[in-house]
């Protein structure tokens, strides 16, 4: 039986004999339930079925979920099954971002598992005739070592019990007994994605299902003026619906909806002319809401005074857009008047609020199945292709799915905004910085403050990432993209840590141990350093090497990177990039490496090419022609240090290896050329200007 | 022109009688129900839609239905034979060359079509290959050790 397809309440019938474990949220979050925040099973067959909220975007979450619940249980890792993201059988959970699954959610599983296992080893305790304290566990069966052959597994110990346990309090494991954790076990969606068997939410093949091709406005701000749809209601199968601001063509085959839509009359207004995307930093430095300072320490004027130079510059960074393979998807079908919406989303429980809404229903009636997500890099947060497609199922009465081409992709993203730094800074005649005035204008706070040691300094944050924070700031919608802020921020204060140290005339390496007494960022800065084989030399020494450091929220990371510049075309090659992180305890260290090759992959598109073109509310980037993400072709030699932390707590590794790839690639241009970048994505026209600057 | 088009996927006779303009990625997952080929860009820029016809790599969203009339069709369904996996697709599993997934059935059957031609490429063969393929994970640097490993395995006996 496939467990996708039960509601909480038959896998509880279901249940007539299994433990259940109902845990809290620790600690206890706004918005989730006060009684419990994941469920647990453990079948009569022995298999172990978590059911969480969180889902799999390919950041390898069902594993490594997967290998807490197994270590902390003492069962085999393959008999643990997890269902993800389906609002009818888990608990609510906010979304899937912010690399939150291990750092937040797995102490609430490790707890829970654990209980489970206490419980499971007193039922043990009774049958077995002895003492919990001499028993042991291995792979969910239960031994006592001291007499021979007497032997119980976890599934006997269920069958034809139901336990009901709340728990309080969660004792767990000691970190050096682990033996799933820090294991990389081959991945538990592996064979279905080799397979193509994995299935998204555009493969929901539900019988009779419509798809739909909604009309889309040329500009955000354009309204509807006039329409003709005679043409496209003439193509056989095709069926027009018009719901307010929804128009859509519906037709049992996609290719031939895609038809009927393009036979649609429509004429809209366009909006005022507005921003583009070489006016739109102006626009922001003016229109950004008033700063607030969030951190500050010392005296600005009075480092200043300290100084013998100071310097000042401005970074500036386009708007980038996530551009997952997958485009949002959802299928949706209306039966008996409960929803079921296949959804390719990062917040199945959101969702189910926005659908109830839009549907008028309530939102035990509305079920959000997360199938797997091909991408979501915080793109797939807001998620209105559900929306429509739940929209649509109810004004046809049939099943429905939505999956956008790849122009509404870009249209409706929720682009990660385009912002400005600017750092007034200073340096003593003994090389020190004396003086930081930070300030960010649209990127947001996260990061925003530094962690080098300056004795005066001062950050100011202006307007943020999520569209919410400064309504009508933007041309479009803007939201999270992977390690939302933090991109910018560290873009900006390691290149401006870079021209301070090529002002004292300093190593970079040397000059940012000189200024660091935090012994986490030393430690992966000194890590990198090393694997790489660094040698001290100041900027520009012309061999093409850059360093960055950054924390992200818990993980510390720092990135070297060696580039060739090609300086008649300004084309750039990252050569080889080395990476140190700090995530503390490691999971699942294989998975760990694949989020810092995906990052440092990912991050170089950012660094040399992403940026949104847009002129008056139109869209200019329509499909990966125009808007370039890394391919093969740029594909660096990548090396990954993963620091040995067990002392401290799993923290998240999804996002902190993208952050430093702006300043590690601008830092190494400069060593390369002597050209300072200020902007990014540094583009083969932007380095030839660089040059040309001098 | 609304026809009867005949064609071997994946070793079986399939049949489809449609407008021959209609592309073969929409026929393949609408009519046929093969989910595997993805519907990425729909211009021949991402590769999320890579089937194998003939022997050669074909973006099926850019493909006329009707020039598959009379020839062999293969999506990765048909890679892995009597439930055993292609030493690609074992390739792409061990090397976990993959993420979100969405790309790889794309990936794997443009390797495929790569070392049908060159059994033993090298690095610079596989990249030029496989350039135009996108991948928004990250993926990149395992997938080509994974077609490095894979031809190592096939021994250069593509089948």
């Amino acid at each position: 039986m496939n467990p996708e397809n039960l509601t909480r309440r038959e896998v509880l019938s279901l249940a007539g004999s299994g433990l259940f474990v109902i845990f809290p949220a620790q600690p206890p979050r706004p918005g989730y339930p006060a009684d419990f925040n994941a469920y647990l099973r453990i079948g009569a067959d022995g298999r172990v079925t978590c059911l969480v909220g969180k889902v799999e975007l390919g950041q390898g979450s069902k594993t490594a979920l997967a290998q807490l619940l197994a270590e902390e249980l003492d069962v085999a890792l393959d008999s643990v099954d997890m269902v993800m993201g389906d609002t009818d059988v888990c608990p609510w959970d906010g979304g899937t971002y912010g690399s939150l699954s291990i750092r937040q959610f797995g102490p609430v599983l490790r707890g829970a598992a654990a209980e489970a296992r206490a419980v499971l080893l007193e039922l043990a305790a009774e049958q077995l005739g002895a003492p919990v304290g001499r028993l042991q566990v291995k792979a969910g069966a239960v031994t006592d070592p001291s007499a021979a052959g007497k032997r119980v597994t976890y599934a006997q110990l269920v069958q034809g019990k139901r336990i009901e346990r709340h728990l309080e309090k969660t004792p767990v494991k000691a970190v050096a007994t682990y033996t799933v954790v820090g294991q990389s076990p081959r991945r538990k969606d592996a064979l279905e994605k080799v397979t193509g068997r994995a299935r998204y939410a555009g493969d929901m093949a539900v019988p009779g299902t419509l798809h739909a091709r909604i009309l889309r406005p040329p500009a955000h701000g354009a309204t509807l003026k006039d329409i003709d749809t005679t043409a496209a209601e003439k193509v056989p199968g095709a069926r027009v619906v018009k719901d307010g601001d929804l128009i859509a063509v519906l037709h049992e085959r996609r290719d031939l909806a895609d038809q009927a839509l393009g036979l649609i009359k429509a004429q809209f207004v366009r909006p005022q002319p507005t921003v583009d995307d070489k006016t739109i930093f102006g626009h922001l430095r003016k229109a950004a809401p008033e700063g607030r300072v969030v951190d500050q320490s010392g005296d600005i004027v009075q480092g200043a005074q300290a100084a013998e130079a100071l310097v000042e510059r401005t970074y500036r960074n386009s708007y980038v857009a996530h551009a997952t393979l997958e485009t949002h998807s959802a299928t949706a079908v209306i039966e008996g008047g409960k929803a079921t919406v296949w959804a390719g989303t990062q917040t199945p429980f959101p969702v189910q609020q926005q659908v109830a809404q839009a549907l008028g229903f309530t939102p035990r009636n509305v079920r959000i199945v997360t199938p797997y997500v091909g991408g979501g890099f915080g793109g797939k947060s807001a998620s209105r292709q559900a929306i429509e497609a739940a929209r649509l199922a109810k004004l046809t009465g049939k099943p429905v799915q939505v999956v956008f081409d790849r122009a509404e992709e870009f249209f409706f993203d929720t682009f990660r905004p385009a912002a400005v730094v600017t750092i007034l800074s200073g340096l003593t005649g003994a090389g020190k910085i004396s003086v930081w005035d930070y300030k960010v204008y649209c990127a947001g706070d996260r990061e925003a403050k530094q962690f080098y040691d300056i004795p005066h300094q001062r950050t100011t944050s202006a307007g943020g990432w999520s569209g919410a924070s400064t309504p009508g700031l933007h041309p479009f919608a803007i939201g999270p993209w992977r390690a939302p802020s933090v991109n910018t921020n560290t873009f900006a204060r390691e290149s401006h840590i870079d021209i301070l140290a090529n002002k004292a005339g300093v190593d970079p390496v040397e000059f940012r141990l000189g200024h660091l007494s935090d012994k986490r960022v030393r430690r992966v800065l000194e890590a990198a350093a090393k694997q790489f084989g660094w040698k001290p030399a100041p900027t520009p020494s012309r061999r093409g090497v850059g360093v960055a450091c950054a924390i992200y929220m818990g993980t510390y990371v720092a990135t070297v990177a060696e580039v060739a510049v090609d300086k008649s075309t300004g084309r750039v090659q990252v050569k080889r990039v080395v990476c140190a992180q700090d995530q503390g305890v490691t999971v699942n260290p294989d998975g760990s490496r694949q989020q810092i090759e995906g990052s440092i992959t990912m991050g170089l598109g950012y660094a040399l090419t992403e940026e949104v073109h847009f002129k008056d509310g139109e869209v200019l980037d329509r499909n990966f022609d125009t808007y370039q993400i890394p391919r093969f072709s740029w594909l660096p030699k990548i090396e990954t240090v993963l620091i040995d932390n067990p002392e401290t707590p799993a923290s998240g590794c999804g996002e902190p290896p993208i952050v430093t790839m702006g300043a590690v690639v601008a830092n190494a241009i400069f060593d390369a050329v002597g050209a300072r970048m200020f902007q990014l994505p540094m583009t083969p026209a932007r380095i030839l200007e660089a040059l040309k600057r001098g | 022109m609304q026809r009867t088009i005949s064609f071997t996927l994946n070793g079986k006779p399939a049949r489809v009688t449609t407008d021959d303009q209609r592309t073969l990625l929409w026929v393949l997952r609408g009519d046929i129900g093969v989910t595997s080929v993805k519907f990425g860009c729909g211009a021949a820029l991402c590769g999320a839609c890579t089937v194998i016809v003939d022997q050669e790599a074909v973006r099926s969203c850019s493909t006329p239905v009707k020039d598959v009339a009379g020839k062999r069709v293969l999506t990765i369904e048909g890679l892995s034979q009597e439930r055993q996996l292609h030493p690609i697709q074992d390739a792409f599993l061990k090397h976990h060359a993959f993420q979100c997934g969405f790309c790889t059935p794309g990936m794997i059957l443009n390797a495929y079509a790569l070392l049908l031609k060159t059994p033993r490429p090298a690095r610079a063969d596989i990249i030029r290959h496989m350039d135009d393929n996108l991948c928004r994970c990250g993926s990149h640097v395992r997938i080509v050790e994974a077609i490095q490993e894979a031809a190592g395995a096939m021994k250069g006996g593509a089948r």
